[in-house]
């Protein structure tokens, strides 16, 4: 009752809200794609890429304007990704290393600025450190009317070009056999990723901005085989965990939104895992068993039916060891057995002689013939 | 000893220990491993410290290396479920593990000294003030020492698995057919990574090891085909780095631990533009030529074609071969150009020809194209 009143209430809150709701939503949608593409690490580089940029343009501007801050983000955002793509392409070295490299000397760089900017005098540079860390409770209502509309024409882009990233995301040289321009899309995907990135900086931070944009995708990756499905589940994912996490860390105190939203979206990737119909771990469990216990069923049967062909006349009993020794001598494994073989009795495919011996009966033979050797064959 | 030699000392020693792992970490690529293992030793420490309530317990650098194990442990746990791919199973381990370290650090550590900003940026700088001191003689700083164990143990590492480390690298499906257990070695290098991290962070803060772990090794790996020469060159460009790194940072005033980074970046930059065999106008030039002596032969294959045939003047001449090839005029231009000089090609009325000479060259390059690989 008590959050209730505080969502309805506390403007503060709201507007924090909807900024890290609008922020799930993208990051979930563009990290789809990232994250189809193998590239969902170029989140992690491109948000500690943008540090440089963020101080050149204080540096220029003079202004802590969120704005111009932002855009010089993007540009070092966009420059680091031209440099790994280049890398990557030109040389033997791999993408994860083009990463790792680029990740490392642009931060670098970025902290040889952030020191030079506090030698300046007069330079007041407290507050550009929050882009590192990311502080959501700073958000104002224009940060958050940025989101929405650098948001909004992200979201249209995808709409408006979704056969094109939905073809190179899955198969590139068959775009390219189709006569797409796959290296213009590719590009365009990117920058869009890359975009999707920086307006999110200023709420989670450099190094929890890879967060959201992997795993909304990734939770929903489980769930479905189908793009556009993933993309909005993705994107609803996204967005219950800003607003959760927004919400978890205002009624407790103390507790900083940025990683709060990471935990509430690893709780999600967790859940899905484990639970999601068809590839979640537990559904994968109960279907294997389900095979193995099918595969044992008719094992069982196959050699009572091999035991039964070397002997002359059918109703020669075999002891349960003679007939699965595998499972047979495991206490648990021969109680599972005798239990097969009931079950085998009540269908009349087996029976049990004087001395608790098993053997086929000709119904027996008959399904094993036509059932399952038919198969084999 | 003077405080900027101490801290030039320690730089090559991070650097040196650093590129150890390095090198396998970027052969096998893992190079974004190092990044998540310099993230998440915080969570060890941070739970170490909570166990211990002392900031200078030895446990926390115990914890710290163990939680980098724990990392690559669920990283590859998450991987073998075949759901998610492993760049995505960093992703999303590692800022779950940074986001649990942020959140006890803000909840409960709120008096104490535990400060984010320096486990991520360090400051090289502050080394040489933390000294060992035995029965009051002043030993140099602290940093030093433990640098130093780490690289000697990396170097043990190194040198004593150096077979198997090479053979899990690159051919891993060998090794485990042979009986090496792939496993083994490559939770012995994580190891190795997990505690170079832990050693170097204090003092150069972890974005200073990713550098050093993964920029100098590339910048040796486009400089050489052999993995020994790999290894030293990768040492000899992370010493250089970070030492130009303390010069660069001397001289403007600023935080040395970036500039070290920045350096790193600077002098992979020149590799990859000028380094012999791999660098980027090598393989601009090579690429280009290797176009060139396409549209050369493309356009000698067009030629015999139609020699001979009655549209040849169309086909073939000098003013509408453009056209049928699709090529742009002044790039056919060129080629005609340098055919032409060769003694390969000739024009008569108005017709590109081939000589005698060209004749057989197109012959022979046909037949090497077609029947030896």
């Amino acid at each position: 009752m008590n959050l209730l009143e505080l969502i309805l209430t506390d403007y503060t809150l709201q507007v924090v809200s909807l900024g890290s709701a609008l922020l799930g939503i993208v990051s979930g949608v563009l990290g789809s794609f990232a994250v189809i593409r193998k590239e969902s690490l170029l989140g992690d580089a491109i948000s500690h890429a943008a540090l440089p940029g963020i101080t050149i343009a204080f540096l220029l501007t003079q202004t802590k304007n969120t704005e111009i801050l932002l855009l010089g983000a993007l540009i070092s955002g966009l420059i680091a990704t031209l440099l790994i793509f280049g890398i990557s392409n030109y040389t033997r070295i791999k993408f994860d290393s083009a990463l790792g490299l680029i990740l490392s000397v642009f931060f670098g760089a970025g902290l040889v600025m952030l020191t030079y900017i506090q030698r300046i005098p007069n330079a007041n540079q407290a507050g550009l450190d929050k882009f590192i860390f990311g502080q959501a409770s700073t958000l104002l209502l224009r940060d958050v009317k940025l989101i929405a509309l650098v948001g909004s024409v992200l979201l249209a882009l995808v709409v408006l070009f979704w056969k094109e990233f939905k073809i190179v995301s899955f198969d590139r040289e068959f775009a390219e056999s189709l006569g797409f321009n796959t290296d213009r899309i590719v590009l365009l995907l990117s920058f869009m990723i890359v975009t999707s990135i920086i307006i999110g900086l200023q709420t989670v931070g450099v190094i929890l901005m890879s967060a959201m944009i992997t795993s909304p995708a990734v939770a929903a990756r489980q769930w479905t085989d189908k793009l556009s499905v993933m993309v909005i589940l993705s994107a609803v994912f996204g967005a219950i965990s800003g607003i959760g996490g927004t919400l978890i860390s205002s009624v407790i105190p103390r507790l900083p939104t940025g990683p709060m939203i990471v935990v509430f979206i690893s709780a999600i990737v967790i859940i899905s895992l484990g639970f999601a119909p068809n590839r979640g771990l537990v559904f994968r469990y109960i279907r294997n068993k389900k095979n193995q216990r099918n595969v044992n069923r008719e094992k069982i049967l196959i050699n009572l039916y091999e035991l039964a062909m070397k002997h002359d006349k059918i109703g020669h009993g075999h002891h349960v060891l003679t007939i699965d020794p595998d499972i047979g001598f495991d206490k648990i494994g021969r109680k599972n057995l005798e239990k097969q073989l009931e079950n085998f009795k009540s269908k009349g495919l087996a029976d049990k002689d004087y001395e608790d011996k098993w053997y086929i009966t000709e119904k027996g033979i008959e399904y094993v013939k036509k059932y399952i050797l038919e198969g084999e064959m | 000893m003077s405080a900027e030699l101490e801290i030039q000392l320690i730089a090559i020693m991070v650097a040196i220990a650093c590129s150890l792992p390095g090198v396998f970490l970027v052969l096998r690529r893992m190079a974004m491993m190092s990044d998540a293992i310099t993230h998440t030793i915080l969570l060890g420490i941070v739970i170490a410290f909570f166990i211990t309530n002392d900031l200078s317990s030895p446990f926390l650098i115990v914890g710290a290396a163990l939680m980098g194990v724990i990392t690559v442990f669920l990283i590859e746990l998450l991987n073998s479920t075949k759901l998610v791919s492993e760049d995505s199973a960093i992703g999303v381990v590692f800022p779950l593990l940074f986001s649990l370290a942020i959140i006890i650090i803000s909840k409960y550590a709120g008096s104490v000294h535990l400060d984010t900003d320096s486990v991520l940026l360090g400051e090289i700088g502050y080394a040489p003030f933390n000294r060992l001191y035995i029965a009051g003689r002043d030993f140099g700083p602290k940093s030093l020492y433990s640098m130093g164990i780490v690289l000697l143990l990396n170097l043990i590492f190194i040198i004593l698995f150096f077979k198997e480390l090479k053979l899990v690298t690159f051919d891993p499906a060998l090794a485990a057919i042979l009986g090496f257990t792939p496993t083994l070695i490559h939770y012995g290098l994580m190891t190795m990574v997990s505690v170079t991290a832990v050693a170097a962070f204090e003092s150069v803060g972890s974005i200073l090891v990713i550098a050093f772990m993964i920029g100098p090794p590339i910048s040796a790996y486009l400089l050489t085909d052999d993995l020994k020469k790999m290894i030293i060159l990768s040492g000899l460009i992370g010493s250089i780095n970070g030492i130009l790194g303390y010069q660069l940072a001397a001289y403007l005033d600023v935080s040395i631990a970036g500039s070290m980074a920045l350096m790193t970046g600077l002098v992979f930059l020149l590799i990859f533009i000028f380094a012999p065999k791999r660098g980027l106008l090598t393989v601009l030039r090579r690429r280009r030529i290797q176009k060139e002596d396409f549209a050369e032969k493309s356009l000698l294959f067009h030629l015999l074609n139609h020699e001979g045939e009655a549209d040849e003047l169309k086909e073939s001449g000098i003013g509408t071969i453009a056209e049928h090839l699709n090529w742009k005029k002044d790039y056919l231009d060129k080629i005609i150009n340098r055919l032409e000089e060769n003694g390969i090609i000739y024009i008569e009325d108005d017709t590109i020809k081939l000589t005698e000479k060209g004749r057989i060259y197109t012959i022979e390059s046909y037949e090497e194209i077609m029947y030896e690989t």
